[in-house]
């Protein structure tokens, strides 16, 4: 019997949105996945596995989770939200955008303040790109043009495991080739450097392998005119070892090496031997290739956004990438991680003027990340209830901000069980979106793109759409009543 | 017991990745999460062995997780945990006026626990943040 498989499928996990996935189906159920990443992989093949999905609507009683109707759940939910005065409502990143533009119209119902997981992620970037500008361009762009890529404080072979391969190093552009023969090649030769220390050791009984030595001398393939990526890391990642050359530097001193370049590109000199760990003259060699190609990117990620200096080392980043466009063509992007963060972004932007943090208490949106953003609020303990839709920030936000999250009455609407659904005290179940679900979400360089609905859900689990719609009813409902 | 002074980063990783899509209640998850990579020189400082269990304590909390050799060392003093419930523990919740709590470069202590269990992560949530 022939399966259908249905091509082209957008894969709803990273902000990549491979959109080349063929997924086949039989009997309402995927039964293979080609072309996805392995967390893709494991999403499409495991996410329907009935222990670790929600397809019953819960309620608190008694301390312990109990079944309740789909009714009862949203109702309930309605009651938290109007009896709250200051309510956080936060996730948006793994939900469509015609979920997020609803959850801000129920955000401006209840008064409260709606952030979504940029808030942990990019949200520095976004400040910073407020401050600054930014010079950027879309991701089909980079894979016909760029000739030198620079993953700064980022792991695409963790975060965005196709990123490479789909959109820079590894892609075939039109205007620059593949460079991944010559990846193979290193690999070839790291294996067997490997293999013979491996033997060293073995013949000389060391119980701690020797550490490898490390050539920090420019390799000549950086200077020829063809596709190079350039890693800069505090840590030897896999993308690392997939690039020509890394750059380690210092934990929390990123700033001082953006800036160092920075000085470097101008043409100025430095008095030191070296800036956060790295000789001067290897910056000079590395500033010097930055100079010399055609049209660069660098991709910023999470090291920068989460060390210290936060915005600051961003500002540093865009100021680089400004630099660099008076000697040659270069452009930058953040690697948005999180689905559809940037859709969020999007979203909340169109609707309210601001990206993320949007405080609605005073009936008009403010936006003050530090004081508005949910980290901070609930540090303070100022939030008296929580919807979370789509994310689980027990599991990711610090400890201090979980407390007093869980503390207060919470409602999650997940298709997942998450530490977040373990511990609130109303869960929704919904469907996947992109996978039981239609919608709309943003890749990372701001192209919308339509998702798939693929399967049926089971019937108990609706897409976040109409949760959120059946709740703003019951919101405005109940205010009608508590007026009358 | 010894103790080393690092610095600790956490980050994603692709068994993370798989694990969270798996389910967060796996066993894949907990193996891929509740784990500490730290550079092979500083567990044989501190007499630990892989699989070993290690305490890390930071001024906001302390975690137990499970020792892992790094696969790309050196690193000397830097642990790396992958984002989840037992790094959330101990990173730092101050965003210094930016929305954003540090994540990254976090200044730790770690220390062997051979005594000490690593939570599930049903005991986690019932330990840390209990509902009344």
């Amino acid at each position: 019997m022939n399966m259908p498989t249905i091509p082209s499928v957008t894969c709803p996990v990273c902000g990549s949105f491979c959109d080349d996935i063929e997924l086949t189906i039989k009997d309402n159920v995927i039964t293979d996945v080609k072309n996805a990443c392995a967390v893709g992989a494991a999403k499409f093949l495991s996410y329907a596995n009935p222990h670790h999905r929600h397809v019953k609507p819960l309620i608190r009683k008694n301390g312990e989770l109990v079944e309740a109707s789909l009714d009862e759940a949203i109702r309930k939910s309605a009651e938290i939200l109007t009896d709250a005065s200051y309510p956080i409502l936060y996730g948006w990143s793994c939900t469509s955008c015609e979920a997020t533009r609803l959850g801000l119209e129920l955000a401006e119902e209840v008064g409260g303040v709606i952030d979504n997981t940029s808030t942990v992620c990019h949200g520095p970037s976004i400040l910073s790109i407020q401050d600054v500008g930014i010079s950027t361009c879309t991701l089909g762009q980079i894979r016909h043009r760029a000739d030198l890529v620079v993953y700064w404080g980022s792991n695409p072979w963790s975060a965005h495991p196709r990123h490479v391969e789909r959109y820079t190093t590894f892609s075939q552009g039109r205007f620059q080739t593949s460079a991944w023969r010559g990846y193979v090649s290193r690999v070839a030769a790291t294996l067997t450097k490997k293999r013979l220390l491996r033997a060293a050791n073995l013949i000389l009984m060391r119980d701690v392998p020797a550490p490898p030595e490390i050539d920090r001398r420019l390799p000549p393939t950086l200077l020829q005119k063809k596709r190079k990526m350039i890693v800069v890391d505090v840590r030897r990642t896999r993308s690392a070892e997939a690039a020509d050359y890394f750059l380690q530097v210092e934990p929390n001193k990123d700033y001082e090496l953006l800036q160092a370049l920075r000085l470097l590109i101008r043409d100025e000199e430095i008095d030191v031997d070296t800036v956060a760990g790295v000789p001067t003259e290897i910056l000079e060699e590395v500033a010097d290739v930055m100079i010399n190609c055609e049209f660069g990117i660098l991709f910023f990620g999470l090291g920068l956004t989460m060390s210290e200096g936060k915005l600051r080392n961003i500002d540093a980043a865009l100021s680089l990438v400004r630099d660099l466009n008076y000697r040659t063509k270069f452009v930058i992007m953040p690697m948005r991680g999180h689905f559809n963060v940037t859709g969020a972004n999007v979203v909340f932007t169109w609707t309210t003027g601001y990206p993320y943090a949007v405080d609605f208490s005073h009936g008009y949106p403010r936006y003050n990340p530090g004081e508005t953003s949910v980290v901070d609020i609930l540090c303070r303990g100022e939030a008296d209830a929580g919807l979370i839709v789509a994310s689980d920030p027990v599991a990711h936000f610090p400890r201090e901000a979980v407390q007093n999250l869980v503390k207060k009455p919470l409602i999650a609407i997940d298709p997942q069980v998450t530490p977040t659904s373990l511990m609130a005290d109303v869960v929704i179940p919904s469907a996947f979106v992109g996978i039981e679900a239609e919608g709309t979400a943003y890749r990372m360089d701001r192209v919308p793109l339509p998702l798939k609905k693929v399967v049926e859900p089971p019937e108990t689990c609706l897409p976040d759409v109409e949760i959120l719609q059946r709740i703003l009813h019951e919101v405005r409902r109940l205010k009608r009543e508590g007026k009358a | 017991m010894p103790k080393l002074n690092v610095s600790l980063l956490t980050g994603r990783t692709i068994d993370q990745g798989c694990g969270k899509e798996y389910g967060k209640l796996s066993q894949e998850y907990w193996r891929s999460v509740a784990i500490c990579e730290m550079d092979p020189h500083d567990m044989k400082e501190l007499g630990v062995k892989e699989n070993e269990n290690v305490k890390i304590t930071t001024d906001y909390g302390s975690t137990v997780v499970r020792a892992v050799k790094s696969a790309r060392a050196p690193h000397p003093n830097m642990v790396f945990i992958p984002y989840g419930p037992w790094a959330s523990l101990i990173v730092n919740p101050r965003t210094h006026g930016t929305g954003m709590p540090s994540f990254k470069g976090v200044p730790a202590q770690i220390e062997p626990a051979p005594k000490e269990k690593v939570l599930g992560l049903r005991e986690l949530l019932q330990e840390h943040y209990r509902k009344e």
